[in-house]
């Protein structure tokens, strides 16, 4: 007889177990596998008879059949507290700085580490009296962590309305120390402390209501903050073929959005390119705030090479953290490389569990998934009337670069901005690689309108030209569209492309953004008297140059006027006004 | 050991079945048959069903042969001995020399805290200006050559492992005709870097199982060195025959494929061994070069296409030379703010020149006039074909960049070179 909580396996199939149990399992409940001195951690992910299968979130070399199996009635959970902020962890929230402390250079399996500091003091001011009345997610005081005042909670999971029994008085206490006890209608004590758990793969909804993300995040990318602009609580995607600029691209916008939180999910990729976040964020400053980038950042980091499995859940993981911290009124930005390694994921799994294959031999239920992640995101009205918000933006790696596959599509559906990375503008070096004409946004810009219609009417028929002049050739090409085809060539390199690793081009504030879009705009609408095509050519050239210099001058100082002046003369030099 | 012998009761593919207790998974087992003795590594547990994978393939097995299960998983000696020799993919020697056995340790093993990583920061030299200018190697990448059979990638990964500072080679070869692995044996023979380096070579008549073996053991045997604070350079050529090698193991055991017949966790697979290319903190470093052969020169075939998801970049080796378009360092900007301030305008300013070189030769394709702008690109085409694209240039860095002014000088004025202003002034050739 086994006891209670406890199976054994009957089968081990990649990092599939199939066990053989007497009792009850729950589905999506947290389970170990023994193996002598070590306990893999592992997930119930279905149940036939008395048969349970489960995912392991590590390699499962070395199990037997007739090996224990030990349930925990647990679902697969986070710790929310003080301390998460600068934080490294893997896909189930192990902190990797503290495991290499432990393990040296490789990732040990079967070690699990707290993902918070029980032993740090952080100083408690309470906010909540005895006697108040409170619902999960209502403020009961706060504590500093970094720049931000980080909000003590009732806990998430508490249902129903609670009255503050005892709440201790400011001072310092560790994140398991009692701070607060809470009373329920039917007299239930429950004692409160500075760290709370909650399942990763449910939402945490303590909010009065969901919102219309309206206003523009500001990512300092001219041609997302103008052309195909983010909002604040809204999704996006960046698919793009491999090598397009997608990770350059999250980088970017994990260095200059204008988020209070940034929570990187590294899913599956290159650990190279987590590492170069790691080393160099801590040494680079928030213009914002003038502190370091890892202060307002959280990295979720399931590589390429770590468990499949455990890849799977770090998407989760990651909209678990950001959903805390909107709780506390903060806009958080939850940015996905690449949510397709997820969907890989899930397609090994129902592979292994030999479950109907769609499309690709994604599973079938592919599509309700990716929509339950975005539907993460949100700006919401909390309780309290403030407001907290959840962007995400996921990376797509569809295969062959075919935006016509079921990542791809399926995300398509659910965001509300799609900046598609295009081969062919990243093999003519025209970075960030975002497709003009291909992409779009139901987001608000941060110019107007009309502006912008006009400019993206421009691209297209600088296009048209473009595409015309390859069949009849330049000299059967009418100077008026050869023009419109300098144009467009002239803001598309003066404007849409950026150079992400220039200190000043990098990151173009929303000021300046409009102030130079205004600019080219102008430009834009003006009509210039050319002899010919050549001297067409060489005028927008030569306007061109002024123009990337410009770009690369600080905003507004003397260098900036100076170049500012000689761009004006060069306009006036054509222009037929 | 074990003397437990078990019956076979299935055969399908390279798989045989046997019904055993206590057997672990990845474990391995022996199988006699009349053909000989191989290894066989454990795939699959289901009840009392143990699957194996056998190295030497299934041909010739029956099923009255005996299995026998050796308790652990497949291993490789960690040994200094092993420099200057040449094993199979399953670890026998294939040089007529004896076994080394000490030192054993675990291949497949876990992957590197990436909190023990630290950004690559070294350039690797290769003196060829399409690497160095335009995609620079740099310690610790992961980089493929993506080509096609007949192309000579196999005498590029040789030639930038000669030149390349390194302290240790790992050649591992997989499904390379007899005269590939002549070739690579020789060739470190005649630089006189066999005596620090190792060989697993599988070819194209050995059992295809053990092609599958070649990464984790060359990787395996590099990590040992990297960890003694050796620079490794692996070289890994053909991982397409890896790859199809995965896809046969797939189907044999029925498993559901995600694309063109590859099984849905290709993409895992070779990130698993890719991503050993590290650069420790406080240890040596592992550099990864590749050869992948696309199928139908198709760059969208899901091994190339997995491939260039998982690497950090490829350089594509088409009619003898390395295109600039889609040849790709992803690690280039860690090293060229430091090589020369110049060297990242001159990589920009060339590459998008030959672009537009590109369109001009289309247009004159279709019988277009040419301007005098087109004129001038032609011009510039040529020259940099013949300056910077030629393999047979074998340059130092530096030099390379000095040509690149040149070769824009000769061809363009310098607004037409759409340069910032200060690096005109700094390196534009000033006319005679
Ligand atoms: N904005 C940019 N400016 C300059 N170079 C860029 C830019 N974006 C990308 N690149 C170049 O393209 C390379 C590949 O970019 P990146 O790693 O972001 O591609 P990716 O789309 O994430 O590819 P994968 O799907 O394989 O991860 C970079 O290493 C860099 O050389
Ligand atoms: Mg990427």
């Amino acid at each position: 007889m086994q006891d209670s909580n406890s199976g054994k396996i009957v089968g081990v199939n990649g990092n599939m177990l199939t066990v053989e149990f007497d009792t009850q399992v729950t589905q999506n409940e947290v389970a170990y596998a023994i193996l002598g001195e070590d306990r893999l951690k592992s997930e119930v992910i279905r149940v036939r008879g008395n048969r349970a299968d489960l995912q392991v979130y590590e390699s499962t070399a070395g199990l037997k059949v007739g090996d224990k199996i030990e349930f925990t009635d647990e679902l697969l959970s986070v710790e929310l507290g003080p301390g998460l902020l600068t934080q490294v962890y893997d896909g189930l929230q192990n902190p990797l700085n503290e495991l290499a402390e432990q393990s040296g250079f490789f990732l040990k399996r079967g070690v699990y580490l707290p993902a918070l500091d029980y032993e740090r003091e952080w100083a408690f001011t309470p906010s909540a009296k005895i006697g108040d009345k409170l619902n999960a997610g209502d403020k009961i005081g706060s504590v500093p962590e970094g720049i931000f005042d980080h909000c003590i909670m009732l806990p998430f999971s508490f249902r129903e309305t609670w009255t503050l029994v005892d709440v201790k008085a400011a001072g310092s206490y560790k994140i398991r120390d009692v701070i607060a006890v809470a009373q329920n209608e039917k007299g239930e004590k429950r004692d409160i402390s500075m760290m709370q758990e909650w399942p990763v793969k449910i939402p945490i909804s303590c909010y009065k209501e969901k919102l219309i993300p309206a206003e523009t995040l500001i990512t300092q990318q001219r041609i997302i903050d103008t052309f195909f602009p983010v909002a604040v609580g809204g999704t996006f995607c960046t698919p793009g073929p491999f090598g397009a600029g997608k990770t350059v691209l999250q980088h970017a916008l994990s260095r200059y959005a204008e988020a209070d939180i940034v929570i990187v999910a590294a899913c599956g990729e290159r650990a190279g390119e987590v590492v170069e976040i790691l080393r160099e964020f801590p040494h680079l400053d928030d213009p914002k705030t003038g502190r370091s980038l890892m202060e307002r950042s959280i990295i979720i980091c399931n590589t390429s090479s770590m468990p499949v499995a455990a890849r799977e859940a770090s998407v989760y993981t990651a909209v678990t953290l950001a959903e805390y911290y909107r709780q506390m009124g903060l806009n958080c930005l939850l940015l996905a490389d690449s949510t397709s390694r997820w969907a890989q994921a899930l397609r090994e799994m129902s592979g292994r569990l030999e479950e109907i294959p769609g499309e690709e031999a994604f599973p079938a239920y592919l599509e309700s998934l990716i929509a339950g992640f975005y539907e993460r995101a949100g700006l919401v009205k909390l309780n309290d009337g403030r407001n907290g918000s959840v962007t995400i933006g996921g990376a797509v790696s569809p295969a062959g670069g075919n935006f016509e596959e079921p990542v791809t599509q399926a995300t398509l559906k659910v965001v509300g901005a799609f900046l598609g990375l295009s081969r062919e503008r990243s093999d003519a070096r025209r970075f960030p690689a975002i497709h003009p004409l291909d992409s779009w946004s139901h987001y608000e810009s941060i110019v107007d309108g009309k502006k912008i219609e006009s400019a993206r009417q421009l691209l297209r028929r600088g296009n048209e030209v473009n595409q015309m002049m390859k069949v009849i050739g330049e000299e059967g090409t009418h100077i008026d569209d050869f023009v419109i085809y300098l144009k467009s060539e002239f803001l598309d390199y003066v404007y849409l492309q950026q150079n992400t690793f220039d200190e000043v081009d990098g990151a173009t504030d929303k000021d300046r953004q409009t102030y130079v879009f205004n600019k080219v705009s102008r430009i834009l609408d003006t009509s210039f008297k050319f002899e010919g095509k050549d001297e067409a050519r060489r005028y927008f050239l030569e306007l061109r140059q002024m123009f990337i210099d410009w770009n690369y001058a600080a905003f507004g100082t003397d260098k900036f006027k100076q170049i500012e002046n000689g761009l004006e003369d060069k306009i006036k030099e054509r222009s037929n006004a | 050991m074990r003397k437990v012998y078990h019956r076979i009761i299935q055969i399908a593919g390279n798989v045989i079945t046997v019904e055993a207790d206590d057997v672990a998974y990845n474990d391995l087992a022996e199988v006699k048959s009349a053909r000989g003795t191989s290894l066989a590594q454990v795939i699959r547990l289901l009840d009392n069903k143990v699957y194996l994978q056998v190295f030497a393939g299934s041909r010739g097995i029956s099923t009255g042969d005996e299995v026998r299960f050796l308790g652990y998983p497949m291993r490789v000696s960690s040994s200094e001995d092993l420099l200057g020799r040449v094993f199979t993919g399953g670890g026998v020697p294939k040089d007529n020399r004896p076994a080394i056995l000490e030192n054993l340790i675990e291949i497949g093993g876990p992957s590197v805290n990436p909190a023990k990583r630290i950004i690559p920061r070294n350039m690797i030299r290769t003196g060829i200006p399409m690497i160095d200018v335009f995609n620079t190697l740099v310690e610790s990448q992961k980089l493929p050559i993506f080509s096609v059979a007949g192309e000579p990638y196999n005498q590029l990964l040789a030639r930038i492992a000669m030149q390349a500072e390194v302290d240790i080679i790992i050649l591992g070869g997989m499904g390379l005709k007899h005269d590939d692995y002549l070739f690579f044996r020789n060739t470190l023979d005649e630089h006189g870097a066999l005596s620090r380096s190792v060989i697993f070579m599988h070819t194209a008549s050995d059992p295809v199982v053990e092609c599958l073996l070649v990464p984790d053991m060359a990787l395996a045997v590099a990590e040992s060195y990297a960890l003694k604070g050796k620079r490794v350079l692996v070289l890994l050529t053909d991982m397409t025959n890896f790859a199809d090698a995965l896809k046969e193991i797939a189907i044999t055991m029925e498993q559901i494929p995600s694309n063109r017949g590859y099984p849905g966790d290709l993409y895992s697979q070779l990130a698993s061994r890719y991503e050993k290319a590290v650069d420790f903190d406080g240890a040596g470093s592992i550099t990864v070069l590749a050869a992948t052969t696309m199928p139908g020169d198709d760059v969208t075939h899901p091994i190339p296409d997995n491939t260039g998801y998982i690497t950090e970049g490829q350089f594509y080796l088409r009619h003898g030379r390395i295109e600039p378009f889609g040849s790709l360092s992803r690690l280039k900007q860690q090293v060229n703010s430091k090589t020369r301030s110049d060297h990242r305008t001159i990589m920009d300013t060339m590459i998008r020149f030959y672009a537009d070189y590109k369109e001009t030769l289309e247009k004159r394709s279709m019988g277009f006039q040419m301007s005098k702008w087109d004129e001038k690109l032609l011009k510039y085409g040529d020259l940099f074909e013949a300056r910077m694209m030629d393999l047979s240039v074998n340059i130092p860095l530096e030099d390379a960049l000095n040509l690149g002014w040149k070769t824009l000088a000769e061809c363009f004025d310098t607004t037409e070179a759409g340069i910032k202003s200060d690096l005109i002034k700094e390196y534009w050739p000033k006319a005679e």
